[in-house]
């Protein structure tokens, strides 16, 4: 018995045709494969999905939360860039 | 025995192989080596359990008597129970659970496809659901299978002994008998002689792939299918039917 952990996967879910994929969580596994396998057993028991992609959280490149501020901050006060102003017809869903 | 005697008798087996393995898994729930290993099994163990269900159900039907599910599953004592020994087979370590699915699953799979087929419209009906939950078990399995089979030395030399042991109960699966002969007759079933070829076939090729040995041809164990079961099953049943044979006709 060793005690090596399994490495970790992220997991996303597309819930529908034509939705993007959204982070649902993340399992351990093996390896890539069974990652899938336990995507799909943890996270689409419910009929969730569609679609599954599993990636190892070791490739993922994430942003610094120490540089949160020179990051994101300057964005804050530019409320010129958001579409608030534009009215959004009826009956558009998923915008 | 009339056809549709022989159709009920099938269906219930089918009931039988499903429901005794569904108990078996249920025995582990709870007792996972790892979260995600635990929720596959636990879902597993519950499409079984509704597989028996609707087999169940269809049979009570096709007998006409108004026997439900339930009267199946919890009334009937263990030499009425017609399932193949190898699902009874307590379940051991992890290597042991994995195997004795695979060598099931591709039997399983390969009788459903072929019940997907036949004459009859609710058995069709009922088989080409269950082959997708099916489809599913086995493609977990194979991978464990194969995981384990070509992993470490000692994951290697469990899996093979797994398979050594269980090999014994692979050859009743294609043991038939009348009730056989009659749904491949009057239902266009599934012919054994040609799920063998293709079970020997599939399943030499998981084990090659996982680097693990075919087990030489030997004496083969039987009886499930004529109730007699092995002295594990007294146990099983027990279990499984106390509620009901304690408080008779208890509900939620």
């Amino acid at each position: 018995m060793t005690d090596k952990n399994w490495p970790l996967y992220e997991v996303f879910i597309r819930a529908k045709s034509g939705l993007s994929h959204r982070h649902a969580g993340s399992v351990h596994a093996a390896d890539d494969e069974m990652a899938l396998n336990h995507a799909r057993d943890v996270y689409t028991r419910r009929n969730e999905g569609v679609s599954i992609w599993v990636v190892r959280s070791s490739e993922i490149v994430a942003s610094d939360p120490a540089e949160s501020a020179a990051l994101f901050e300057p964005a804050k006060d530019k409320i010129y860039r958001h579409p608030t102003f534009y009215e959004i017809p009826e009956g558009v869903e998923n915008l | 025995m009339n056809n549709e005697q022989a159709l009920f008798k099938y269906v219930v087996r089918l009931g039988d192989n499903a429901l005794v393995l569904a108990q078996r898994l249920i025995e582990i729930v709870a007792d996972g080596p790892e979260l995600e290993e635990e929720l596959a099994n636990a879902n597993f163990s519950l499409d079984y359990l509704g597989q028996a269900r609707m087999f169940y159900s269809y049979a009570g039907e096709i007998e006409g008597e108004g026997r439900k599910e339930d009267d199946f599953a919890f009334r009937r004592p263990d030499r009425e129970f017609e399932n193949v020994l190898l699902v009874e087979q307590p379940n051991g370590h992890f290597g042991d659970v994995i195997v004795r699915s695979v060598l099931f699953d591709v039997f399983y799979l390969l009788q459903l496809e072929a019940l997907s087929a036949c004459s009859d419209d609710r058995l069709a009906e009922i088989s080409l659901k269950t082959a997708k939950e099916i489809r599913y078990h086995l493609r977990y399995g194979s991978q464990w299978l194969i995981r384990l089979g070509d992993g470490t030395e000692e994951s290697h030399g469990r899996v093979q002994d797994s398979l050594d042991q269980l090999w014994r109960f692979t050859g009743e699966l294609f043991d038939g008998d009348e009730t056989d002969e009659l749904v491949l007759a009057g239902f266009v079933g599934p012919d054994l002689d040609k799920l063998q070829a293709a079970w020997t076939g599939a399943v030499a090729a998981i084990v090659e792939e996982a680097t693990l040995a075919l087990p030489e041809d030997q004496w083969m164990a039987g009886g499930g299918r004529d109730g007699l079961h092995s002295e594990d099953f007294g146990y099983l049943i027990a279990d499984m039917q106390h509620l009901q044979r304690a408080y008779p006709g208890l509900n939620w």
